[in-house]
């Protein structure tokens, strides 16, 4: 019985597939043809979907299945050693689910049981200690929404329009609802002597990942995570317990964290010397450039989500943030900056977590520049290319919060592009 | 429901009575009052001072300050994780290694990602060369042209090479690979050079002064973050830059 249902729904499913994507232009136009999908009958109406525990952890629907986080193989000389991106041409609201939100390995995702984690607090401390995965939950727990940017997101784009879609241009970002304990409440378990003025952090796989962070951050607002979204982390994102330093760049928030030292100097590691620091035209090289500037992007439409109606009402929808406190303010340009307007939050900013913005539009169904510009409660307003190089030069790699343009052509196909 | 019932009942009581039930329950039970009742309801009545006890013990913690929680850190544990170096010596092992033993263990080591003579193989990174190159359009960045601190190679190479099998160099390995790399970058020319923990501040990493702070509180943050233009804002718009004419976007039938 079962069998013969389900060999009878495939075969609709796949008859129905193709005629749901002929039709799905026609829907809002006038239509003197019915249309099948109401006047014939569904196979979705008439029989019966599946039971519970069909998949005892849901993962999304088949027809999503372009929803995914994907690399630039060029970019690195192994995936072992490499990043891909978040689809966030194809998300919407803020939380990034954690099964597509982007991943950065330097020795690859290790796996790592609870049962065999250990955090070491050590250094310039009253009492070096250790602790196990169950000890952290015993600590006083809290919940904060954070977003992580790597700092070489939009890095490509620095000499000039690189890769044509937001995902790839934008997608080294996710923002999750992290709960776990302050560092401070680990340092203070430990007692911080006075001397002690930096915290050297690493992570417990092979390439450790180590990086000094100013103790005043540390006991500001940097976190100890073992859950995000609700859930336990992902392998790829440091299970059991990773670091979350907010606002800060994304190298810094140690995966698999293993070790926290007090020391009264940076180490400066191999991330934040030979990496990570920003090298200017005149060949000097900014260090310390830890803080994320404000920055935004329009996700739809951008080349990976053109737009697939005709004139009319249009969603112009993006995502804006700020590792220096919460955004105040996003504007949208359509036609490359002659005008500007502001778009609507959907909800009022929160610090160093993504905000999401729309214009809500009638579009002539004509070419159009778009971009956003992101303002945050410090007063920085998102900056152009041509501005960020004027300080900068091209070489920088690093910490590109640039404004972003989209050229949407006539047919609603989307390019990255560069505008005057 | 029965016990909020004498909770209700028993704060209705008048002082007098209450305490004349304490004195005489005191002298009862072995258990002594607190000295400062949290709640004089609870206190007086055997079942209730039972309840009363068990919700002081599981009562909302208070107090601030450490718990307890964890145990000391054994100082053979510190040594197996506490590898850092810090660009003063600071946590450098006594030990060294020479030009020509590195070359053989680079060789056999490092050889196959980053080329015999450091050149770096596809796109693994090239650790010689590019000295005068980062103010070019594309700067080559290794040990020797980039790199200030001579501690943060002798770091990484311990503590994460050789890809795929960290950790298992000797300290004299690593200091002979670093002799090999200062050789091969020009930095020492001898090429009988050992490098050591005694002489290792010694060595003149040639971009150690090529790295400032962080400035752009001063360089950028004023800049931007006027007012900005919101109307008529410029003339023309054209596209200097596309990048479909570049094409190096991967390839997805999904997108």
């Amino acid at each position: 019985m079962t069998r013969i249902k389900t060999s009878r729904r495939s075969f609709l499913k796949g008859s129905v597939a193709v005629g749901g994507a002929a039709l799905t232009a026609s829907t809002t136009a006038n239509s003197s043809e019915p249309d099948p999908l109401i006047t014939e009958m569904q196979e979705w109406a008439q029989f019966t979907g599946d039971g519970v525990d069909a998949t005892p952890y849901g993962l999304p629907i088949d027809f999503e299945s372009d929803v995914v986080r994907r690399n630039v193989e060029w970019l690195t000389a192994d995936t072992i050693s490499s990043v891909n991106f978040t689809p966030i041409h194809a998300l919407d609201g803020t939380i990034t689910p954690q099964g597509c939100a982007f991943e950065r390995h330097h020795s690859g995702a290790i796996e790592l049981r609870k049962e065999d984690y250990r955090l070491m607090i050590n250094g310039l401390v009253e009492k070096p200690l250790i602790f196990t995965y169950e000890d952290l939950e015993r600590f006083p727990r809290e919940n904060h929404v954070y977003f992580c940017e790597c700092a070489a997101n939009t890095g490509m784009e620095w000499a000039g329009a690189q890769l044509n879609g937001a995902q790839f241009t934008h997608g080294m970002i996710h923002n999750m609802e992290y709960t776990g304990i302050p560092l401070r409440t680990l340092l203070n378990e430990a007692g911080i002597k006075p001397e002690g003025s930096w915290v050297f952090v690493e992570g417990a796989d092979a390439s450790s990942n180590g990086r000094s962070i100013p103790l005043e951050k540390a006991l500001d607002d940097v976190f100890v995570a073992f859950k995000a979204n609700g859930e336990a982390l992902r392998k790829e994102h440091g299970y059991p317990v990773r670091l979350v330093v907010p606002g800060w760049e994304g190298n810094m928030w140690v995966k698999w964290l293993r070790r926290v030292e007090v020391t009264d100097q940076p180490i400066e590691s191999r991330e934040e010397t030979s990496k990570y620091t920003d090298t200017l035209a005149d060949g000097t090289s900014r260090k310390w450039t830890w803080v994320m500037d404000a920055k935004s992007v329009i996700t739809s439409p951008s080349p990976q989500a053109p737009i697939k109606h005709k004139s009319g009402p249009l969603v112009v929808s993006g995502l804006a943030w700020s590792g220096h406190g919460a955004i105040t303010r996003v504007d949208v340009t359509l036609d490359g900056g002659k005008n500007w307007y502001q778009a609507r939050l959907a909800k009022p900013g929160e610090t160093k977590a993504l905000t999401r913005f729309y214009l809500d539009i009638d579009w002539n169904g004509k070419e159009m520049f778009l971009q956003s510009r992101a303002h945050d409660d410090t007063g920085y307003v998102q900056p152009t290319k041509k501005q960020l190089r004027k300080v900068r030069g091209l070489n920088s790699i690093y910490h590109n919060n640039c404004i972003q343009t989209w050229w949407v052509k006539k047919g609603g196909e989307v390019e990255n592009v560069e505008v005057s | 429901m029965s016990k909020s019932r004498n909770l209700f009942f028993l704060s209705s009581l008048s002082l007098v009575f209450i305490f004349a039930l304490a004195y005489n329950f005191a002298d009862r039970n072995i258990t002594k009052l607190p000295s400062e009742p949290r709640t004089v309801n609870a206190e007086y009545d055997f079942d209730l001072r039972i309840i009363a006890a068990a919700n002081a013990a599981n009562a909302p913690r208070q107090t601030g300050g450490p718990l307890g929680l964890g145990r000391k850190a054994l100082d053979e544990e510190i040594t197996a994780w506490d590898l850092d170096i810090a660009p003063d010596g600071t946590g450098l092992p006594v030990g060294s290694g020479s030009v020509s033993y590195g070359e053989e263990i680079f060789s056999e080591q490092c050889g196959a990602c980053h080329g015999d003579f450091a050149e770096g193989v596809d796109r693994w990174p090239e650790l010689a060369g590019g000295e005068g190159t980062l103010a070019d359009d594309d700067p080559l960045k290794t040990v020797g042209s980039y790199w200030p601190y001579l501690s943060t190679a002798w770091d990484y190479i311990h503590r994460s090479m050789p890809f795929g099998y960290a950790q298992s160099l000797s300290d004299d390995d690593v200091y002979a690979m670093l002799a090999y790399i200062l050789y091969s970058n020009d930095i020492i020319d001898d090429e009988d050079f050992v490098l050591s923990n005694e002489n290792f501040l010694d060595v003149e990493m040639p971009n150690a002064e090529g790295f400032i702070i962080d400035d752009r509180d001063m360089t950028e943050y004023p800049v931007f973050s006027q007012d900005p233009c919101m109307e008529d804002c410029k003339v023309n718009v054209e596209v200097t830059m596309r990048a479909r004419v570049l094409d190096v976007t991967p390839e997805d039938d999904g997108s």
